[in-house]
């Protein structure tokens, strides 16, 4: 099985490469010079302690929709939910942050705790519908978005409206918000958060659930074949409710960091495109805790740097989404790239006889390298 | 000699594996050509090509003699050649006529002609003893007349090169008996024919030639009736082979499972199975024979818990087990080898040691308070591959699915066996082995009743049932036909009863 992941990693490497390939070309065929665009895109991400910073909070509500998906994914279900389960854990956030005047460890607490519910809910409902009447989760989740897009468009102006515009939440207390004192200093007053801790504990949780625990045991093997799992005695639809569930808590913590760390307060008439994002986190992170992490990063990593080289060199910006966009088709199309890989691999397999006829002794070398 | 097609030399590779490597079968006009060999040999994938379904990656199809290639089945249709596949393609509420023609429709004006179709293929029906009435919808007719309504698309179609896929395998004894003869009269009216097949018998029957092919490359070529059928086995398998096993007589003991007047539901509401009445004893092996699709899967769904039985009693060692969970039930004892390993019985993208422990891996040493002890289950892993003998490449971390079809049984049969369960519930446990495979995995049956434990061998091999069950319950329509002795009947007599034919019930 690990060799199996090895070659998922280096197949999103593929992707990765092969974007930044096409990068380069778009950049070309626009009269710029790829190096210098590539140069200013990674020192607006890296060049300094603050857009580290920048960097690390754009990618935080990222690892938690990647991991939502992923998670979903481990357990054979297609969460395209996470942008609604975000922005339900958001508003639950929200909600609790602007009513409660508590101190801001039970606030906080309290606040993640209702994100964490509100998401999960969010998402069970479409579980259930699966399980008990098999209603495709693609379906069920793409509904559930627009349902909760549109209760955030009738709750926030009813309830938590802000001084001056309509279209907005007022912006939560400083002592409802995951933004830190000692965090920003750290990293010279960036965006970064606490949600970013959270973030990393809950990537070692979700490895830990999935590869360590019979919860875990029995997801995957939902996931991977439900028949077998059923003749087995597993819980097949229980499973499919309780990993909807988890992915949209996951989701909804995702939404917590968004709108009450990397911002204060909500919009309303925006699905939040990280949600969809996760989806690419998760094909590109080969649907591991880990590897959704460094997706995550890379990710945010182009969303940070892309300003940066918009203002350093006439590239447009949209040339880093178009390579995020190039890198998701590489992903996505992964079964060719392996293919193409698996044809060169042979061809050169074939070859040795004939190349080893001089060298005898250099071919099964070659050989034993792959 | 005239050939009418020639297929020379013919290699075709898949990713990772060579299906067919060098490969030549020649066929002569009018001769049954039978094609032998294991499941995975090459055989369907050499058949796909000369249908058009593949493009081989090098060799020539020669079709009396000239050069042809064959882009897809239309060109292959068009070029006289015509395939039964072993799962019929037929539209059940259409007629026989309707199906026959779909595809080639003569029209009159906007409107199809059926009446001048049908009169064809009376005319075809009883040319070639076929015996089919146009009219009769397919959904109401036998699975062996299905079978002949697809001869019949072949010949409507001008066929002069008939392949048959494995056609025997959803046919009773007398249906198989039938189709042979009409393989006979195919031939007499100078058809070719090639047929696909891993049983030896029916090849001595009706083949004049017979070409093996094992793991992709051409044994050899022979003459049937020269040549004995151990020695087409020993082609096949590629090493001497016994078709006997050593079954002590034993006197069973007391009922592990009984069923009691069970009815189950079947797909769409319609009656799967009705008031069926069986019990297993300890020490014996029951089979149920009957041709597929009868009532027993419904049978088995219902017993492991799969499936809601509507009325009876589901006992297992007195203990009425009907409304307890699939768990409930392993835990009382019961141990299930499903007929589809890749779908009920294996997790393939799980290494070799978390299939092991599937249906156990929540309970102590395998894990602790929710977490598993990968240690524990390394152990156990590599004793069970031990002891059953399979064999994989990275041992207990190797992903099944990268197991050949024999060691993944093994690995189902491991896991079920080792678990010591006092009922074994065994369906088609040999589907698609080798003969060496087949072997062990009747001799681990045999040894579990010789330990006092119950089988359940459920089995569309009417020679499997036969040769390893001590009762045999024949099911027909989802109701239980008899109950004779395996000791006392022979295959006439289930193959009868298969059909439908009440004999005494003994015991």
């Amino acid at each position: 099985m690990t060799t199996r992941a090895g070659r998922e990693y280096i197949l999103s490497l593929v992707a990765i490469v092969l974007g930044l390939v096409a990068g380069a070309v778009l950049m070309l065929l626009s009269g710029n010079n790829p190096l210098l665009g590539y140069l200013y895109l990674f020192r607006g991400g890296l060049m300094n302690i603050e857009r580290l910073g920048n960097t690390l909070a754009t990618a935080t509500p990222l690892i938690f929709t990647g991991l939502s998906v992923a998670f979903a994914f481990r357990t054979g279900l297609f969460n395209i939910g996470a942008a609604g389960q975000m922005l339900i854990g958001g508003l639950c956030a929200t909600a609790v942050g602007l009513t409660f005047p508590w101190s801001r460890p039970v606030l906080l607490a309290a606040m993640l705790t209702a994100a964490l519910a509100g998401g999960g809910l969010w998402a069970a409902l479409p579980g259930w519908l699966k399980a008990r009447f098999n209603v495709h989760e693609v379906v069920s989740t793409i509904m559930m978005n627009w349902i909760a897009f549109w209760t955030v468009f009738y709750m926030v102006p009813r309830y938590f409206k802000g001084p001056f515009l309509e279209t907005e939440s007022q912006k939560l207390p400083d002592t409802a918000s995951l933004k830190t004192q000692w965090l920003s200093a750290l990293f010279n007053g960036s965006y970064i958060n606490l949600g970013i801790v959270l973030a990393i504990v809950f990537v070692a949780l979700t490895a830990f659930i999935l590869d360590q625990t019979t919860f875990g045991y029995e997801l995957k093997a939902v996931g991977f074949n439900r028949h077998a799992a059923g003749v087995a005695g597993i819980n097949v639809n229980r499973n499919l409710i309780l990993s909807m569930t988890i992915a949209g808590a996951l989701a909804g913590l995702g939404g917590a960091t968004f709108y009450a760390g990397y911002a204060s307060n909500m919009q309303i008439g925006v699905l939040p495109s990280q949600g969809f994002d996760g989806i690419a986190v998760s094909l590109l992170g080969a649907n591991s805790p880990l590897g959704v992490l460094g997706a995550a990063i890379f990710f945010g990593l182009l969303h940070t740097g892309k300003g940066f080289m918009n203002a350093m060199t006439r590239i447009p910006p949209e040339i880093a989404d178009t390579i995020i966009a190039t890198i998701i088709y590489f992903a996505a199309t992964s079964i060719m790239v392996e293919r193409v890989l698996d044809r060169l691999k042979r061809r050169r397999a074939g070859q040795l006889p004939v190349a080893a006829g001089r060298d005898t002794i250099a071919a099964p070398k070659k050989g034993g390298a792959r | 000699m005239e050939y009418v097609i020639e297929m020379l030399n013919i290699r075709k590779e898949f990713p990772g594996v060579v299906a067919c490597d060098d490969i030549t079968l020649q066929l002569r006009k009018g001769e049954i050509l039978a094609l032998l060999g294991e499941n995975g040999a090459g055989k369907s994938t050499l058949m796909s090509i000369l249908f058009g379904l593949y493009q081989p990656d090098s060799g020539v199809i020669r079709l009396k003699g000239k050069e042809v290639r064959i882009s897809n089945p239309n060109v292959a249709n068009a070029l006289g050649i015509g395939m039964v596949h072993q799962h019929f393609k037929l539209v059940h509420n259409f007629t026989i006529t309707e199906n026959i023609i779909l595809g080639s429709e003569t029209t009159r004006g906007l409107v199809v002609d059926t009446r001048s179709a049908a009169r064809r293929i009376r005319e075809l029906s009883a040319r070639y003893g076929l015996n089919v009435d146009p009219d009769a919808r397919v959904a109401d007719v036998s699975v062996g007349m299905q079978q002949r309504v697809e001869i019949l698309k072949m010949l409507y179609r001008d066929a002069e090169i008939l392949i048959f896929d494995e056609p025997t395998a959803v046919l009773t004894p007398q249906e198989v008996q039938e189709l042979m003869k009409i393989l006979r009269g195919l031939i007499y009216e100078g058809k070719s024919v090639i047929l696909i097949t891993h049983k030896l018998k029916e090849i001595k029957a009706v083949a004049d030639r017979c070409t093996v092919i094992r793991r992709g490359r051409l044994i050899a070529t022979v003459d049937v009736e020269t040549t004995s059928g151990e020695k087409l086995a020993e082609m096949m398998v590629g090493r001497k082979v016994t078709f006997q096993v050593d079954k002590k007589a034993k006197k069973p003991g007391e009922a592990i499972l009984e069923l009691d007047n069970l009815s189950v539901r079947g797909p769409g509401g319609v009656a799967g199975l009705k008031n069926f009445t069986l019990e297993v004893r300890c020490g014996e092996i029951v089979g149920i024979a009957g041709v597929d699709g009868n009532g027993q899967k419904e049978l088995v769904e219902a017993v492991i818990g799969l499936r809601k039985a509507d009325s009876g009693r589901i006992l297992l060692k007195g203990n009425d087990v009907k409304d307890l969970p699939v768990r409930g039930r392993i835990a009382r004892g019961m141990a299930f080898i499903p007929d589809d390993r890749h779908k009920y019985g294996l997790i393939l993208d799980y290494s070799l040691e978390y299939n092991l422990i599937l249906k156990d891996y929540y309970r102590t040493p395998f894990s602790r308070k929710g977490l598993l002890d990968h240690k524990a289950i390394r152990r156990h892993a590599v004793r069970v591959i031990e002891e059953f003998d399979v064999r994989a490449g990275q041992g207990a971390a190797a992903t099944v699915r990268s197991l050949s079809g024999g060691n993944q049984q093994k690995t189902i049969v491991g896991r079920e066996i080792d678990a010591n369960p006092d009922l074994l519930i065994a369906v088609q446990p040999t589907r698609g082995l080798d003969v060496g495979a087949i072997e062990y995995i009747h001799r681990r049956l045999l040894e579990q009743r010789d330990n006092g434990k119950a089988v359940l061998l459920i089995s569309l091999e009417l020679d499997e049932i036969l040769k390893i069950s001590d009762r045999i319950a024949v099911i027909n329509n989802g109701e239980l036909v008899g109950v004779v002795r395996a000791a006392e009947t022979d295959e006439n007599e289930v193959g009868l009863m298969m059909t439908g034919i009440k004999r005494g019930a003994v015991s």
